[in-house]
């Protein structure tokens, strides 16, 4: 039964309209931004506006992996689920995130640079980044009990996070022995850009916290499901 | 046969269990389990698949935390820290617990020294006598019949002489006559003042030590024949309801 | 016990069972070997360009044959269930883990240092004159090796398709050493001779790091 539980299965609607407006608001404040109001680019042009999805979603995503880090280690001293419930949430919307830098890397640099993909420091780190935090959720497809899953994904999502700062040094130092150019560097950046770079990073991060919120309720709820489903099957089981 | 090392009679160990309450996910495997296990006791865990026996057992061994409530150990007046514990405990399992790829007596020099025995070469090849498996030291335990694993994993658990012998169904396996062995070697250990626990399905030979009887079911204790009763009464219900069950199936 | 006596009867033991059949060894050996050749069929390798990629290859293969080789590290634990009989004894849970990580270390080391030489007759570099830092990156790699794969066998044993998993999960982790060991490993095969401090150093964190957070974590995952 739920009330058995560690952790409360949060009850009521899962997001609040309230936030999904502000966090409407601060999306389509940052798009005009970052589409109409930030200064054209004096090289690359119009698809130079692509860096402040780009950039924003690179910079949640490590906030998200961050929160992988901290909630793992906090289920480990409290054992309770709802921090797996967390880790796994952030874990997913940091992956997808990072799709996203993934897919606007290539998108900006093939019509500025005319190469689809460069392994400069950058790239190459969220590359290994996201390939890092799919294998944290593959593992956990790999897991059936609850609590052992939560054990394991805790342990490596630690891991892996501990690897971020050694993955980002390693990279970037082999970089500067070995140089070439760099996709997305060139000038310093504009005062205006660097508010709509903020702006735009304001919304992203509320875009992220609805997510997880969200997902974080998905996860709750389906633990719920299976439990009841379990007891079920063991009482079927019994009467017969 | 040699009785294997004895441990003295006044330092026994008491377990208090209190409010012990297990989960696997949402599965509750044990719900609210309290009694007190006193020094010298030979308890009988009864119950069927599932009924809570072995995770109990775990956490008695330490091999497993409960979700919520106590465990405690106390020689004397004074409550034991867990490596005194682990010292005191032996324990045979479900799986014998000894590696295929060493020799008998490899095995139990390895365990002898985990357990910081003094001179644990001569304490393994003493430990493989009262089991008969002396003439087999240097044989690779993989080469072993399922009564020989058995009676190393026994021998293997009884290297540090402890106070607190678990066993989870420890007849399985074990033919007629290993059952009666173990049951003499069971009662042997009882009277030099060892505190069992063991786990059952149903009646057998090994039985005969048994000086108390608890029954679970669904995780939770529903008959003990306490400390001082007579524990045949639970012990004949666990056999009633095996055959029971098996006759509905 | 003190934790150094418990890890070391668990090394001898490690280390006995890993010896007695001698079958992983030649395995893993054959295995990397296998792995180089194939490497280098997929180019011509002339002198100045073995010196350039050759020891990617090689830590790549170590790299492989490590992810590959370090499996039966807790799975041996599981056959009749002996983990519980290693966490019943009155020792520092680490200690398991100590025990196999200087096992596991032994063992890569051993297998990197048969396949030194062979490698450096196919790639024609001379090893002799550098090889006391060559065996010092070789050792710092394989401590991050060791340490990380030691951890990961523990956490795919409990899992589904742990054969798959281990690697998967190993590799993206290593990436950071793979790096490192290999530049800090050009460096020393390049003429003039050029010992790389911030190699060696991020290496030396890299062990540092993820054997204190082994250390730190690592027996939550012998719990059950």
């Amino acid at each position: 039964m739920a009330s058995e539980s560690q952790s409360r299965t949060p009850s009521g609607a899962a997001i609040s309209f309230p936030s999904v407006l502000v966090v409407f608001l601060l999306v389509a404040t940052a798009s005009y931004g970052a589409l109409i109001q930030a200064p054209e680019e004096a090289t690359m042009g119009l698809i130079q506006r692509i860096f402040y999805f780009h950039v924003s979603s690179a910079w949640t995503g490590f906030v998200a992996f961050f929160l992988v880090f901290i909630a793992s280690i906090a289920y480990l001293r409290t054992r309770a689920l709802k921090w797996d419930w967390l880790s796994v949430a952030s874990a997913e919307v940091g992956v997808a995130f990072f799709t996203v830098v993934l897919v606007t890397g290539p998108i900006w640099a093939k019509p500025v640079w005319g190469i689809w993909w460069t392994w400069d420091a950058r790239l190459t780190s969220s590359f290994l980044l996201w390939i890092l935090f799919v294998s944290y959720l593959v593992l956990r497809t790999l897991v059936d009990e609850p609590e052992r899953r939560a054990m394991v994904s805790a342990v490596f999502g630690i891991f892996a996070a501990l690897d971020i700062p050694l993955v980002y040094f390693s990279i970037w130092w082999f970089r500067t022995q070995h140089p070439q150019p760099v996709i997305g560097a060139g000038g310093s950046l504009d005062g205006r850009m660097w508010r709509v770079l903020m702006l735009c990073w304001v919304a992203t991060l509320g875009v992220m916290a609805l997510l997880i919120r969200l997902r974080y309720r998905l996860e709750a709820l389906r633990t719920e499901v299976d439990a009841l489903r379990l007891e079920e099957s063991r009482n079927a089981g019994r009467t017969m | 046969m040699a009785t294997p090392h004895s441990s003295s009679p006044d330092s026994g160990l008491r377990i208090s269990f209190s409010g012990i309450e297990k989960r696997y996910g949402m599965r509750m495997a044990l719900r609210d389990v309290s009694f007190e296990i006193g020094a010298g006791e030979c308890v009988a865990l009864v119950g069927h698949n599932g009924s809570g026996k072995t995770t109990l057992l775990k956490i008695t061994a330490l091999l497993a935390r409960p979700s919520r409530g106590q465990i405690t150990f106390c020689s004397g007046a004074t409550a034991l820290s867990t490596d005194a514990v682990k010292r005191r405990i032996g324990m045979v399992a479900h799986h014998t617990l000894v590696y295929d790829e060493l020799t008998a007596e490899e095995n139990l020099v390895f365990f002898a020294k985990l357990f910081d025995l003094p001179d644990p070469v001569a304490r393994a090849r003493e430990s493989l006598e009262p089991v008969g498996l002396a003439r087999r030291a240097d044989d690779m335990v993989r080469t072993f019949s399922r009564g020989m694993r058995q009676r190393l994993a026994i021998a293997r658990a009884l290297l540090a002489s402890p106070q607190l012998l678990l066993l989870d169904e420890p007849a399985a396996g074990l033919d007629p006559e290993g059952q009666q062995w173990l049951g003499a070697t069971l009662a042997n250990l009882h009277a030099s003042g060892c505190t069992i626990v063991m786990s059952t399905h149903g009646r057998n030979e090994t039985q005969s030590c048994v000086t108390r009887a608890i029954r679970l079911e669904g995780g939770a204790v529903t008959h003990d024949s306490g400390p001082n009763g007579d524990p045949r009464g639970v012990l004949a219900m666990a056999a009633v309801r095996e055959t029971a069950e098996g006759d509905a199936r | 016990m003190s934790l150094a006596r418990s890890t070391a009867t668990i090394l001898a033991k490690e280390l006995r069972t890993e010896f007695r059949s001698r079958e992983l060894l030649g395995t893993t050996v054959v295995f990397v070997l296998i792995v180089i050749f194939l490497f280098s069929r997929t180019f011509e390798p002339t002198s100045s360009e073995s010196r350039r990629f050759g020891p990617g290859l090689l830590w790549l293969a170590f790299l492989f044959a490590g992810s590959l080789m370090l499996q039966p590290s807790f799975l041996r634990e599981q056959t009749n269930d002996t983990l519980a009989a290693l966490r019943l004894a009155p020792i520092d849970p680490f200690s398991i883990l100590a025990g196999k990580m200087t096992a596991n270390f032994l063992f890569l080391l051993l297998v990197e240092l048969i396949v030194l030489p062979v490698f450096a007759v196919f790639y024609n570099v001379a090893i002799l004159p550098v090889l006391a830092p060559l065996v010092l990156v070789l050792a710092l790699g394989t401590i991050g090796l060791a340490t990380t794969g030691t951890v990961f066998s523990a956490v795919a044993a409990q899992a589904r398709l742990r054969e798959l998993l281990l690697p998967l999960l190993l590799l993206p982790v290593l990436a950071p050493v793979l790096i490192a060991s290999t530049e800090a490993t050009i460096g020393i095969l390049r003429d003039p001779f050029d010992l790389s401090v911030v190699w060696l150093t991020f290496l030396t964190a890299f062990d540092v790091v993820f054997l204190t957070a082994a250390w730190l974590i690592g027996e939550y995952l012998l719990e059950e």
